[in-house]
């Protein structure tokens, strides 16, 4: 098999079941499939586990392009649109959660969180970013905005260090969780200096290797 | 909402007379001469608690309906799994999981401070010269979601005025036990271990302030703090101290864990109060446990539907600033 059958027909597939798993089980256990339940509070697990699923699916679209280098497989870009499609869609999830569930559409609440309760201001300019990063990921939209594609999709950096803020900012006590969030994304965003250093300096000692042979 | 008149005789008064001749009165008598004749440098050096006991037998009790809301109980279930008790860890399944093996039993009390009688006690002797109540409790937490509850217990000021505390008692302060090898949770520096809570000396004794020992009839569950804990039902949940190991009249406020941890998001008096938002989130409205997914969002009340009996206790207060 080609490397783009391979794509279409095995690992796109299994990104999206391994995308919508997270949605499958929530919906298993909100129908109490094999004995399953979303426990006491089921509007708070609903709205955890979609702002968690955002996250890693947010990380793990970062963590696309250091592994294409690490493990030389430049083809993996193929799965990164995918992937942050996905984050923008639990997140979008996460947010209709708290507007439905949380708060049962009480508009002015709403709206008096996004203003006055910075976590809440945080996670919602990281949906608006990421909202502006899902309408631009078409090939259309590509060749339209040509060089200023790129510069628009550097958002998914603020997007992402906002989210994880915001993950930080509401919990009440235990910050493990999101410092380890905060620990991988800080190595994630590391990585890309290093080797835009790394790529800086060979460039200047006259080296004509691409960034991406090692 | 169930608001209810001020009570205008004390639950003692409306105990009836069923239990006026069951076992635990027979008991209270004893616990009451050995506390009066032990006095308060003997009863210090009692025993915390004698072994080979029989197994406890179920609690006996009456119900106090004039203190109790008449909102449906929350289910047992509920109430005995959603817990937030980070002595056994952070999430509300954990404490369930990690608290099965917890030893409540033999159990001791360090009762101090400010009062003319002191001493440690074991549990049994501090609670027999005491009959047991159920009442039906709204419990609303910090966090923004509520249950109502029917606590097994016995007013805290009745208990604390056999310790006869003095004009310098104008606070207590309550602390949970210290065991990390038997609390997991407190391995990990969440909180400046142990949980320490507290109330104005005039708290602690109004008649809905309760000791408790028991919910829905049966013994605390250990993820529900057994042996002892408090529930103050106009206060945020965290208020409500679990596994009490001491507790000491004092002259100046104790110094309480939240309030430690996070003093700008959680004071001192944390009275339920819809106008005071948490800084990061709302206060006005409270999820019901166990109501479902689309239920809707319930009003929370000024002291947590209790203003009518307590809110004279913070005239003159600026609620805002003492939140």
């Amino acid at each position: 098999m080609r490397v783009e059958q391979r794509y279409r027909l095995i690992y796109k597939p299994l990104v999206w079941l391994g995308a919508l798993l997270p949605l499958a089980l929530l919906l298993g256990r909100g129908f109490g499939l094999a004995g399953g339940s979303l426990g006491a509070d089921p509007a708070e697990e609903i709205l955890r586990t979609c702002g968690k699923t955002a996250l890693n699916l947010l990380l793990l679209t970062l963590a696309v392009t250091p592994l294409r280098r690490l493990l030389q497989a430049p083809q993996l870009l193929r799965l990164r649109r995918l992937l942050g499609l996905f984050a923008f869609f639990y997140a979008v999830l996460h947010l209709l959660a708290y507007a439905v569930l949380e708060l049962q559409f009480d508009w002015p609440v709403l709206g008096e969180d996004i203003v006055k309760r910075p976590y809440i201001t945080l996670g919602f300019v990281a949906v608006l970013l990421l909202a502006a990063l899902a309408a631009t990921s078409t090939q259309r939209a590509m060749r339209r905005l040509g060089r200023r594609w790129q510069r628009l999709h550097w958002a998914i950096y603020p997007a992402a260090l906002l989210g994880v803020w915001h993950f930080w900012w509401q919990v009440k006590a235990d910050i493990r969780q999101p410092a380890l969030y905060a620990a991988i994304l800080t190595a994630l965003l590391g990585w890309r200096l290093w080797w835009k250093r790394r790529a800086a300096l060979t460039s200047t000692s006259g080296s004509s290797t691409t960034p991406g042979r090692t | 909402m169930n608001r209810r008149a001020p009570a205008t005789i004390s639950p003692s008064e409306i105990t009836p007379e069923a239990v006026f001749h069951d076992r635990r009165r027979i008991l209270a008598a004893l616990g009451a001469t050995a506390i009066a004749v032990a006095g308060p440098s003997a009863s210090s050096q009692a025993p915390a608690a004698s072994t080979g006991r029989p197994p406890r037998s179920p609690p006996r009790y009456t119900r106090n309906t004039r203190w109790s809301s008449t909102e449906p109980p929350t289910a047992y279930e509920h109430v005995t799994s959603y817990n937030n008790f980070y002595e056994f860890g952070l999430d509300k399944p954990d404490p369930k999981a990690n608290a099965q093996r917890f030893r409540t039993d033999p159990w001791s009390v360090e009762i101090g401070g400010e009062a003319e009688l002191s001493g440690r006690f074991a549990l049994e002797d501090l609670l027999a010269p005491h009959a047991l109540e159920e009442r039906i409790y709204r419990l609303r937490c910090v966090e923004a979601w509520s249950m109502v509850v029917p606590w097994l217990g016995l007013p805290l000021g009745d208990l604390l005025r056999r310790f006869k505390p003095t004009s310098k008692a104008k606070y207590v302060e309550f602390t949970t036990l210290l065991d990390p090898k038997q609390m997991p949770g407190q391995r990990a520096r969440v909180l400046d271990w142990p949980y320490v809570e507290g109330l104005r000396i005039d708290e602690a004794m109004h008649p809905l302030a309760l000791l408790v020992v028991g919910v829905y009839g049966q013994w605390l569950p250990n993820q529900n703090g057994a042996p002892l804990r408090l529930i103050v039902p106009w206060k945020y949940g965290f208020k409500s101290i679990k596994s009490i190991v001491r507790i000491r009249f004092t002259e100046k406020q104790p110094q309480t864990s939240w309030s430690r941890s996070a003093p700008d998001e959680y004071g001192f008096y944390a009275n339920v109060n819809p106008a005071v938002h948490h800084p990061r989130w709302s206060q006005a409205k409270e999820r019901r446990i166990g109501t479902g997914l689309l239920a809707t969002r319930s009003d929370t009340l000024p002291f947590n539907g209790y203003a009518a009996e307590v809110a004279s206790l913070y005239r003159g207060m600026d609620l805002r600033r003492h939140f």
